[in-house]
């Protein structure tokens, strides 16, 4: 259980670290190292060289410029949940982070880490899909923005090359959103471990009329999914218990992930439960 | 001979300046090459929680962290708590509560603990349950360890009572 051996570098600046990782082969950032050290310490990863971001200046704070919510890649999770203009822009973001694994490893864990490790059930990537954001990553040559619906290429495998480092993650900030309800809520075997299955769901209303909705569960499907047939349906309706019962039941059309905790159809059931939970609590009267 | 990087760092407030292996975690460099074997390895993979020590007075996994990455900061270990005269508040409730049995998991509580009461000086029960949700006791039942944390809170407030003197 100790990491194989490998190059160690730390790059001082964002341009030494692209041309590190420009130049070397089967190279790994490391950011919070909450899951690239536990995938080392197994040998599940073997890097040849370990590029450590913790020293390179500009790719940690939360800003807002044109009408975005701008939160760099290095960002802690713990540092996020205290964040004024988190909780204030993108508060489904620190409702969340109270289930992302423990105050040790949310003290270390950063936001960009948790997205290129693209785990099945992170809450963090199904957060950032419920905003429609934009990851903006980067090499020697080039940044650019790869919408967060299209970040996942497969199973843990994130759409940025391997030359490519994360950057920061862009959510729009738009009126119609201003102090909209918000709600995360997770079913896991233990506090902070992985969930078997979670919803994030951000919920505006005028006159008790929904006019706008997004759902999204983690660790059901491989990756993030949208309930974008959910969110239509709820459209001008109420949010009585029976309309939030039948939006509910659109998660399970949703395939899901078969593992030793959970099968396919109990994980479905579960995120029918999760959907229904969270959405009845960012209904509720508040807190 | 794999690579090899020299840091420097602040163990428990002493300087301490050595050439590391990149490859070595700090529970390791602690353990074996400080000699500071109060830092507990359970599942050397993130998820026990025994390994806690405190980076910039921030809880961490060492077994998760490279001693390379500590260059520059300011490391706590569960010997940095209290001295061998006098216990910190957290860990004479500890005794004074049996918030321990085979000790295990015990450096990973009280750190995680010590950062919890240093930003809470107040916490409720269910606070205290769940800033030590990732820390495994096979013991206890936690029942006392929570209670422990309870009674620290009032030592910490009220002062320690008389009679805690240290045990050799
Ligand atoms: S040994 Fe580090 S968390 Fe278990
Ligand atoms: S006292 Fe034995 S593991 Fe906690």
């Amino acid at each position: 259980m100790k990491p194989p051996p490998f190059s160690y570098h730390r790059p001082a600046s964002l341009d030494e670290a692209f041309a590190l990782l420009g130049s070397l082969e089967n190279a790994k950032v490391l950011a919070g190292g909450q899951s690239l050290m536990p995938m080392m310490n197994y040998r599940y990863v073997m890097p040849d060289h370990v590029v450590d971001l913790n020293h390179c200046p500009g790719l940690s704070g939360v800003g807002v410029e044109d009408q975005t919510l701008i939160i760099g890649a290095m960002t802690r999770q713990c540092d996020l949940a205290a964040n004024d203009l988190v909780a204030r822009h993108a508060p489904l973001l620190v409702d969340a982070l109270h289930w992302v694994g423990h105050v040790q490893t949310r003290n270390r864990g950063t936001i960009g880490g948790s997205l290129s490790h693209l785990d099945p059930a992170a809450e963090l990537p199904a957060v950032i899909a419920a905003y429609d954001a934009t990851v903006t990553v980067g090499n020697e040559t080039a940044l650019r923005d790869v919408s967060i619906h299209e970040w996942a290429a497969g199973y843990m495998m994130p759409a940025i090359d391997e030359n490519e480092i994360a950057i920061s993650i862009n959510i729009p900030l738009s009126v119609e959103l201003d102090g909209h309800a918000h709600s995360f809520f997770e079913i896991a075997r233990r506090h902070g471990d992985f969930a078997q299955a979670g919803a994030g769901v951000v919920l505006q209303t005028v006159d008790d009329r929904v006019t706008d909705l997004r759902i999204a569960l983690a660790g059901v499907d491989i990756a993030p999914v949208r309930l974008r047939q959910a969110e239509e349906f709820a459209i001008g309706k109420s949010l009585t218990e029976d309309v939030i019962d039948e939006i509910a039941l659109f998660a399970k059309a949703v395939p899901g992930i078969a593992d030793v905790h959970a099968d396919e159809s109990y994980r479905q059931r579960l995120a029918v439960v999760v959907v229904r939970r969270a959405l009845t609590q960012a209904a509720g009267p508040g807190p | 001979m794999s690579e090899t990087w020299t840091i420097k760092c602040l163990i428990n407030e002493k300087p301490v300046e050595r050439e590391v292996s990149v490859r070595l975690t700090l529970a390791d460099f602690l353990r074996h090459e400080v000699g500071l074997t109060g830092t507990h390895l359970g599942c050397e993979h993130g998820v026990c929680g025994a390994c806690t020590v405190l980076l910039d007075g921030r809880s961490a996994r060492s077994c998760l962290t490279l001693a390379v990455q500590v260059d520059g900061m300011n490391v706590t270990t569960v010997e940095g708590l209290g001295d061998k005269t006098r216990l910190s508040p957290l860990q004479q409730a500890f005794m004074d509560e049996h918030g321990l049995q085979c000790g295990f998991c015990t450096p990973g509580m009280l750190t995680t603990l010590t950062e919890l009461l240093a930003n809470n000086p107040d916490p409720s029960e269910s606070e205290v349950r769940l800033a030590i949700s990732g820390n495994i006791c096979r013991c206890t039942g936690y029942e006392n360890i929570v209670k422990a944390t309870m009674t620290a809170v009032r030592y910490i407030r009220d002062g320690m009572p008389e009679s805690s003197e240290v045990v050799d």
